[in-house]
């Protein structure tokens, strides 16, 4: 029953796709949508009940199908793990799954593709539940590089145009280098316990018996973060992720922002036993995120295309996740992820209603005056900016505030870089607001002309996220959270949660206090004195600097890219030619003794007799003569 | 048959097949005229034979003049197709002068 | 029924093609090789009842030469490799108008003859005898029906010849050195001998001259190019899907346990060595302008991968090469063919001038991108069982050679997908593209489908060739 519900789960977005993508072209636009929605709203009961169950019982449910690989040391077993923290994840994934489907009827309705969207979004799904999903580390690794794909074909749905493929490209490269991190650290994984099954992993850590070489497990959960980086946009592999908004907007709202790169958080919650007995490298994943979110903040401040904005700010929102990852509060960046998936995937499907409205137009310089038009996106963007700045009752200010707290208790200095990156947070996020829906419209008439509110099927699910991203705080209140004790069997060594007491109350004034400046500075520059970003070529200084993200996208094609292409260059006009050169020099050779030597071969018998006759002798000489 | 042999003594007839030998391979290396290479071959077969047949007397062993047998029937059969080819020569360059067959050449 | 039947049908099948004539070449060669594939599939079934299917006559009495073919699991698996993956080239050709195709698809079956010969045999001398036989074949498809310029190709395909031939030859040495030590060629015999170190390794050498042209492993990959874009693609597809897997079958048959000491001493220089190819084919694969090229490149670097596999001498390195052999057999004959139709309808194999084929094809594409992820082992094909235990194996012998190994994944996704990008995104328009035809997009399901299959559910392979490999691995690592 349980194993064929667990199928159940897997099969519906699995038959989706399957319909979508040979039977799609036949079937109307919204038909295609309809199924697609469907599949995933099938799976989406299917993971409720479960969910209900194991929040019941405590008991996870297991299901193994089959033996998957065989290694010397231990056996793969193609199995699924339906624990607390894999039903979290599968609650969110295929809730704002399929809000983010119905969004896209609407949304995609004129593409030409239609099918195909759906197609590959109900394989991402899919792909993500199984990540989700897998009972060991390779079930995991098959979800981990499927998510991939269908990233790299939805970032390239438009394919037609090369930048959008590129874009595509440069996501699916830089997370195999995460992945190939992730490779090396199963392999070493493997190899310590002889198992990639989590809970062998876990009982063997958990009984202390085996002699586990902790250099060796240091350079694994290394590896693993390697791999998380890559999944989700960390230093130095997150420039993928601007990139990635090249995608239609429901894929950035759900896979670029709500699903996707949460993998990296998951995994590294997943394990959190091993990455426990590894301080160091606890310590670095700290000190990445950290700097990621002061990075991506900053460059948040100076972007100008309104998903771009939305993109560093979920990078900068993972880095804060990563930072709490760090400090072993695997329940507190849990927590954020899930209120970071309502808020920002609602201010994703937001901005595509705004840039529906606006006819694919994404700079932020030629919006404005929006909120009269377009009153509901409006308004749920609204909710859902307070909450990502932090702003209470909403729900980021629960989730931000834990972090910020966690860090404070651990480190002075990488709470000052949360506390900075989350103020600038507040001050972008509000920039956008202000720039999008407040003053006048800044966009040609005929863009004007066209203004309206979406329809129905787009502002439905922007209500619902809305609402969850007002509300979501409450799974997590300070002093007595439902998610601590919900996640509890599933983390080792839970972290250590302060009393309320003054220093609590002290650093939650201190995070609204910081989140209002933030807003303020906005207001001041974009209300008050009404400036407007300047345009590209006017951008001058470190502003200009910040524009371009530092450059990093520069130094890695200088650095990396482009002495590749050299090597390869090399390799093609110089190593090659010299291999080839000799192997042809070798048959040149024999060319060259038979020109000379075909001289002996005069056609003279008279010749050929007397060499003949004094071979003879020489051999009678050496035989009598030995 | 083993006085003619105890009264000329066995190294005189390795001498002379030595001699005939020589005679027929110095014939073979410095005469051009293809004929006239052929005799010479037959020469030092001769003195193969010869010798062959002084040594079976002197052993006592008939097989060697057996051997004999062989080598001249052999050398007959060779002369025959050496002639052919000689006379198919003969029609295509009027002369059988050795140099003269220099096509093989590498 | 043993395994001879398998080799008369595909000897028996060359030569009825070849008489039935042109007209009904191509449809004789399609129902002989898949004759054989269904005898190859009866073989295995009786094997796998446990009946005896292997062959053995008494051939020749002095050199002692045995007439054996013996049916392990992975001589057979293979094998069926070879017999699976005929059908399929022959099938790839279908589109194609050959002058005198009668000799043409002779010549495909007696080649797939000559390769299942070569898995098959136990004794040494029969075994060399069907390896070289293998190469005329080859030699006179490329030859014959190859595009391009005459006189460069001729001179590729020559260099070809006489390249892997000489390297064979250092082989035959070797072999009747063992020989005068054995006294027959038996296989068994052969791993029994007693040699000193330096014989050890000399012959170890020979045979590795004869195996690293054939695979190619740098530095002995110069005829792979060049010869990969001029011959027929039926012709590449058989050179790259099933004859360089011979070298890398050999290296476990014959190389490993005849020298197993030599391997064991030398074996980190030989990983290197194929590692090392693993990354130059890689980045050569970046610089192709060529299509056909840079898939003949992304083979190096992919065979590069088996061999380190295989030169580790572990059970996971054996077992991974052998998977990723039927693996990679079957994505590199898809991703070629698709290059083919691409070359057919386009009329040329230069990448910049391609574009844009996406707008047009959607099935073409779809099954296109199948191929270039399961090429880039994805998980989830088939090719990703073989490449992650392979890689494993490498991370147990070092783990820095897994790294470098494992940057094939990293670089492998680079130009694939930089590839697929140019080739069929985009939109050049102009150039009309017709989508794929029934025959076409059947033979691409077919390749699909396997792949995929044991993607999901390779445990029937792995279980089939676990136990014969665990007895080479004995000759091999004896002390163990």
């Amino acid at each position: 029953m349980e194993t064929n519900l667990a199928l159940l789960l897997l099969l519906a977005p699995l038959a989706g796709f399957l319909i979508n993508i040979f039977a799609g072209k036949k079937l109307s636009g919204n038909l295609s949508g309809t199924l697609g929605s469907l599949a995933v709203a099938v799976s989406f009961a299917v993971t409720l009940f479960f969910f209900l169950q194991v929040n019941n019982t405590g008991e996870p449910v297991m299901v193994n199908l089959y033996t998957w690989m065989k290694m010397v040391n231990f056996d793969i077993n193609f199995g699924f793990q339906l624990d607390q923290l894999s039903l979290l994840w599968l609650m969110f994934v295929t809730g704002i799954g399929t809000l983010i489907h119905i969004y896209s009827i609407s949304y995609m309705h004129d593409d030409e593709n239609i099918h195909k969207f759906f197609a590959y979004l109900n394989l991402f799904v899919l792909f993500m539940m199984i990540l989700v999903m897998g009972s060991n580390l390779l079930i995991m690794f098959i979800g981990w590089e499927g998510v991939g794909l269908c990233s790299y074909l939805l970032i390239g749905f438009w394919y037609k145009k090369q930048e959008y493929n590129d874009a595509a490209k440069k996501a699916f490269i830089m997370n195999r280098i995460g992945d190939l991190g992730f490779l090396i650290g199963i392999f070493i994984i493997g190899y310590l316990f002889h198992s990639v099954e989590y809970n062998d992993i876990r009982n063997i850590i958990a009984s202390g018996e085996a002699d586990i070489d902790m250099a060796w497990l240091g350079i694994a959960a290394l590896c693993l973060f390697i791999g998380a980086c890559g999944k989700s946009a960390q230093i130095p592999l997150y420039t993928w992720l601007p990139d990635a908004m090249a995608g239609p907007t429901p894929v950035s709202a759900l896979i670029h922002a709500a699903t996707m790169v949460t993998a990296g958080i998951f995994m590294i919650t997943r394990l959190n036993f091993v990455f426990d007995l590894t301080p160091d490298i606890q310590h670095i994943i700290a000190i990445v995120g950290a700097i990621t979110s002061l990075m991506a903040a900053t460059i948040g401040l100076a972007q100008n295309d309104i998903k771009k904005v939305l993109a560093y700010s979920t990078v900068s929102q993972l880095g804060l996740m990563f930072m709490a990852l760090g400090f072993g509060a695997y329940e507190v960046a849990v927590f954020h992820v899930i209120t970071h998936a309502f808020f920002k995937a609602c201010l994703f499907l937001g901005s595509g209603s705004v840039i529906h409205a606006m006819h694919g137009e994404q700079d932020m310089r030629n919006m404005g005056g929006l909120k009269k038009v377009m009153g509901i996106t409006f308004a749920t963007f609204m909710i859902s900016t307070l909450a990502i700045s932090g702003l209470p009752p909403f729900s980021g200010f629960f989730s931000k505030d834990e972090i910020l707290m966690t860090a404070f208790h651990h480190d002075k200095v990488l709470w000052i870089i949360g506390s900075l990156a989350s103020i600038m947070t507040a001050f972008y996020m509000f920039r956008l607001v202000f720039l999008t829906f407040y003053k006048d419209f800044r966009g040609t008439e005929e863009q004007k002309h066209h203004l309206h509110e979406s329809p129905g099927l787009i502002t439905f699910p922007l209500i619902v996220l809305a609402i969850l991203a007002l509300v979501g705080g409450a799974i997590s209140l300070p002093g007595s959270s439902w998610l601590n004790h919900y996640l509890a069997p599933v983390i080792a060594n839970p972290a250590q949660h302060h009393a309320l007491g003054t220093t609590e109350y002290m650093l939650m004034g201190i995070a609204v206090v910081g989140a209002l400046i933030g807003i303020g500075l906005a207001y001041t520059k974009y209300i008050s004195k009404a400036q407007v970003p300047p345009q590209d070529s006017e951008i001058t200084g470190f502003t200009k600097v910040v524009y371009n993200k530092f450059y990093v996208d520069e130094i890695y094609m200088a650095v990396i890219v482009k002495p590749i292409y050299a090597i390869g260059s090399f390799f093609k006009n110089v190593t090659e030619a010299a291999i080839s050169g000799f192997v042809f020099g070798l048959g040149r050779a024999a060319t060259l003794i038979g020109a000379q030597g075909r001289y002996i071969q005069n056609g003279s018998v008279g010749f050929y007799l007397l060499i003949f006759v004094l071979g003879m002798c020489s051999v009678i000489a050496y035989i009598f003569l030995k | 048959m083993e006085n003619i042999l105890q009264e000329i003594g066995i190294d005189n007839y390795i001498y002379l097949s030595a001699l005939l030998f020589c005679v027929g391979a110095f014939g073979v290396l410095y005469r051009r005229n293809a004929i006239v290479m052929f005799m010479s071959i037959e020469i030092m077969l001769n003195a193969v034979n010869l010798l062959l047949v002084a040594f079976s007397t002197y052993h006592q062993d008939a097989a060697g003049q057996v051997f004999v047998f062989f080598s001249m029937a052999v050398a007959a059969a060779e002369v025959a197709v050496g002639l052919a080819i000689l006379v198919a020569v003969y029609r295509n360059i009027s002369n059988i002068d050795i140099d003269n067959l220099k096509k093989l050449k590498g | 029924m043993d395994v001879s039947f398998i080799l008369i049908t595909l000897l028996f099948g060359a030569a009825a093609t070849y008489f039935v004539g042109d007209k009904w070449a191509s449809r004789a060669a399609l129902i002989f090789s898949t004759a054989a594939f269904a005898a190859t599939l009866y073989v295995i079934y009786r094997y796998n009842l446990g009946e005896g299917v292997s062959y053995a006559h008494k051939w020749i009495s002095n050199p002692r030469v045995i007439l054996g073919f013996q049916a392990d699991g992975m001589s057979l698996s293979m094998v069926l490799l070879t017999t699976a993956l005929t059908p399929i080239i022959v099938l790839t050709s279908f589109g194609n108008l050959f002058p005198k195709s009668r000799a043409f698809y002779a010549l495909i079956l007696f080649m797939a003859f000559a390769m299942a010969g070569t898995f098959l045999a136990v004794d040494g001398m029969v075994y060399y005898i069907f390896w070289e036989l293998s190469l005329i074949p080859i030699y006179f498809i490329a030859l014959r029906w190859g595009s391009g310029d005459a006189e460069t190709r001729k001179k590729d395909v020559v260099k070809f010849f006489i390249y892997t031939f000489a390297g064979s030859l250092f082989m035959l040495v070797a072999f009747i050195y063992l020989y005068t030590k054995a006294g027959d060629f038996l296989d068994i015999h052969l791993y029994n001998i007693q040699l000193s170190k330096t014989e050890e390794l000399l012959i170890f050498l020979c045979f590795f001259l004869a195996y690293a042209i054939k695979i190619p492993v740098i530095p002995f990959h110069t005829w792979q190019a060049n010869v990969y874009q001029k011959a027929p693609a039926a012709g590449t597809m058989l050179l790259s899907g099933i004859m360089l897997k011979m070298a890398l079958y050999s290296i476990v048959r014959w190389q490993l346990p005849i020298a197993p000491n030599a391997a064991n001493e030398y074996k980190y220089f030989f990983i290197a060595l194929c590692v090392a190819g693993v990354i130059y084919g890689s980045v050569l694969a970046l610089k192709q302008t060529n299509l056909k090229k840079l898939l003949a490149y992304s083979s190096l670097a992919h065979v590069g991968l088996i061999a380190a596999g295989a030169y580790t001498l572990t059970l996971d390195g054996l077992r991974g090469a052998f998977l990723q052999m039927i693996a990679h057999g079957f994505v590199v004959v898809g991703l070629f063919y698709a290059a083919e139709i691409i070359s057919r309808r386009y009329g040329t194999e230069e990448i910049s001038e391609m574009g844009g084929i996406r707008i047009q094809a959607a099935k073409f594409a779809s099954m296109f991108m199948i191929l270039v992820m399961a090429s880039v082992a994805l998980p989830t094909t088939f090719n990703f069982i073989g490449e992650f235990e392979l890689l494993y194996s490498l991370a147990q012998a070092n783990i820095w050679l897994a790294v470098l190994g494992g940057t094939t994944i990293i670089l492998g996704a680079f130009y694939m997908l930089r590839m697929f990008q140019q080739v069929m995104l985009g939109d050049k328009g102009g150039k009309v593209f017709a989508d794929v035809t029934f025959g076409e997009g059947f033979t691409f399901i077919i390749i699909i489908a396997i792949l995929i299959f044991f993607g999901l559910y390779p445990k029937p392979i792995i279980d089939f060739l676990t136990p014969a490999l665990q007895k080479v691995l004995l000759n091999i690592n004896p002390i163990n």
